[in-house]
């Protein structure tokens, strides 16, 4: 099995200290707060980690970005991953969707045979949500998105994929692809076995050349005009009163004077 | 190659009709079609949809594409997306639209991958430029943080559009069209996936993307207990109950009743946040909405900034007194 997994900005950081450059369109990390893994990502290998759990099996972790912190990174290995591989390179660096899942194909393509790749349903920083699909499509294998459970039955993965009003159950054949949302379950934690375990198990680093990718041939197929906050400009009006309960009686009386209710 | 020209949407259906998703994408996608001065073509595809065509015509389109197989019942990846790109090779369009739905999110970029084109998901703008004639498309990133506009040079400029974005028109039986049949060629044999089964989760009430009125809870609920208070106000103000993520991951309520980027998106008359924080992700989901009022025990919580009213203070203390003055008010 194999895991893509993304370290990116703390997505559930105070609003308070987003920033973004509008000069550069580039979000301006905040300071002090520390990168994390995609959530989904977390939820990718633990949709791994059950499967390696119920029936065995290897997992294999790939993280592309730059600077990547290692203890970051690291975490997918106490987790419970067998082998990490890291793709950092600067000539790679902030790549749209559809050059990221050019690199990640280039890569799983290294490293060789597979069942199934699990990937977050998107990564919680550009939120796009193109990538598992499009690795799928490059490697021309069969893929099912937004997974709330996935088990290995028969050779073949049966999903649940998440719906509006409810979920769908999906067969598919191996090798596939699986995207994975957070209905799945918290993703565990590193223990401490886990940690020390950690240390001991291969991480390759490896550059664009490595895998083998031109990054000059890669074009994104969008271009990012531009990246902005919109103010709110909006102001609130709040209800006063002698008592909480006289003003929560007020919210009411003044829902009605504005005839909302 | 022929020059790509038109605006094509895919008008998924529901319990046998067209989705509000898909009359939404018909009125936005009519509005593009006459800016460039082009054609807008449906696509409706299933099993049994045949009839569905007229409806397409009267909602705006120009032309309609019906793909009719019992293959097409349900939505699978390996169905869909070679049928796409059937249809959007023989249609050559300018620009490719779907909703953000289970269909939409799936299909876009498996199909953008397929075709080498650009793809914007979850768009809350769409707007031709002037000078280029491209589509400027708007999405929130970084849950919502921020927004970020993208244009693609390569055609077809694909996208997925946000729901309640783009407005219907009304029906007008009078519009006239063109309906082409498709056959969807599918090989059985080449089709990896299997549709075992739709689970329903029956939401008891009113649908939350439905309602008028949305009265949430968040991780300040404590737990499903916390939810009867909600409930009941709900009753009164016969509303829809949502949630913000956190009830939802803990098991307090169903998942299905999730607001937010991931979740829902609503946009009624009356949204109540109680206990709710107003991270940017749920944001995504309610902002929409015309009046907002926050509950909550934190004056600097961040919901207050898109709120209209707030009351702060403790939800326990709050909310019995404000559902007895609603009832009172209503009776
Ligand atoms: C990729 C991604 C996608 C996400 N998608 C969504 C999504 O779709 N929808 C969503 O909602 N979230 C989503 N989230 C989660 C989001 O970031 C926040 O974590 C979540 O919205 C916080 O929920 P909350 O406001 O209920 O909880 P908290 O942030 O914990 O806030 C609880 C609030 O309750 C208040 N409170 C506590 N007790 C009381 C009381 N007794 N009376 C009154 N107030 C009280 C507190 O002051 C606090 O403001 C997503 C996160 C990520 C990373």
């Amino acid at each position: 099995m194999i895991v893509c997994a993304k370290q990116i900005q703390d997505p559930e950081a105070p609003p308070a200290t987003f920033k973004v450059d509008p000069a550069a369109n580039k979000v301006i990390p905040p300071a002090g707060v520390e990168p994390v893994i995609s959530p989904f990502d977390e939820q990718a290998e633990e949709a791994a980690l059950r499967i390696k759990d119920a029936q065995g099996g290897t997992i294999k972790v790939i993280s592309m970005g730059l600077e990547m912190k290692r203890t970051v990174v690291l975490k997918s290995l106490s987790m419970g991953a067998d082998e990490l591989y890291l793709i950092e390179d600067p000539a790679l660096a902030g790549l749209a969707s559809f050059s990221t899942a050019y690199a990640l194909a280039a890569a799983i393509k290294k490293i060789g045979e597979f069942d199934v790749i699990f990937c977050g349903r998107q990564a919680a920083d550009w939120d796009a949500g193109q990538v598992g699909s499009g690795i799928a499509e490059i490697l021309g294998i069969p893929s099912v998105t937004v997974a709330k459970k996935v088990d290995a039955v028969d050779g073949r993965i049966r999903v649940e994929r998440v719906v509006a009003d409810g979920y769908e159950v999906i067969e598919v054949e191996t090798p596939c692809l699986i995207t994975v949302s957070n209905e799945l379950g918290e993703p565990r934690y590193p223990t401490m076995k886990g940690i020390m375990a950690a240390k001991k198990k291969p991480t390759t680093v490896w550059s664009a050349q490595d895998i083998g990718v031109d990054p000059s041939k890669l074009q994104a197929r969008t271009k990012l005009l531009k990246l902005f906050v919109e103010e709110r400009v909006g102001k609130c009006e709040m209800m006063e009163g002698e008592t909480i309960e006289e003003a929560a009686a007020n919210l009411a009386l003044r829902l009605r004077e504005v005839k909302v209710i | 190659m022929a020059e790509n020209k038109g605006v094509v949407i895919l008008a998924e259906t529901l319990d046998g009709k067209l989705s509000p998703a898909a009359l939404e994408l018909l009125g936005g996608g009519r509005g593009l079609a006459d800016e460039l001065g082009e054609e807008l073509s449906a696509v409706i595809m299933g099993s049994g949809i045949a009839g569905l065509a007229q409806d397409a015509i009267a909602y705006g389109a120009d032309r309609v594409y019906t793909v009719d197989d019992p293959l097409l019942k349900d939505y699978q990846t390996e169905t869909y997306v070679p049928v796409m790109e059937k249809v959007v090779k023989e249609a050559s369009p300018n620009i490719v639209l779907m909703g953000q739905t289970a269909i939409g999110r799936d299909l876009v970029p498996r199909l953008a991958f397929r075709l080498e084109a650009g793809a914007s998901m979850d768009c809350i703008r769409l707007e031709i430029d002037p000078e280029t004639k491209l589509l400027k498309q708007t999405r929130a990133v970084y849950g919502g943080n921020a927004l970020a506009t993208y244009v693609s040079e390569v055609k077809p400029q694909m996208a997925t559009v946000r729901a309640k974005v783009m407005d219907a028109l009304p029906r007008d039986d009078s519009r006239k069209g063109e309906v082409v049949t498709i056959d969807a060629g599918l090989d059985p044999s080449k089709i990896r996936t299997k549709f075992i089964e739709k689970v329903k989760e029956e939401v008891v009430g009113i649908k939350l993307e439905d309602a008028d009125v949305v009265v949430s809870g968040g991780r300040g609920m404590g737990d499903a207990e916390g939810f009867k208070e909600l409930e009941k106000l709900a009753g009164v103000l016969r509303a829809a109950v949502g949630s913000s993520r956190p009830p939802c991951d803990q098991g307090w309520v169903p998942a299905s009743m999730q607001v937010g980027l991931t979740g829902k998106i609503v946009s009624p008359t009356l949204y109540i946040a109680v206990g709710i924080s107003g991270a940017a992700q749920h944001i995504s989901g309610m902002s929409g909405s015309k009046n907002i009022v926050a509950i909550n025990k934190d004056a600097e919580a961040n919901i207050f900034k898109v709120a209209h009213y707030g009351v702060v203070g403790d939800w326990k203390k709050i909310l019995p007194p404000f559902t007895e003055k609603v009832k009172e008010l209503l009776g």
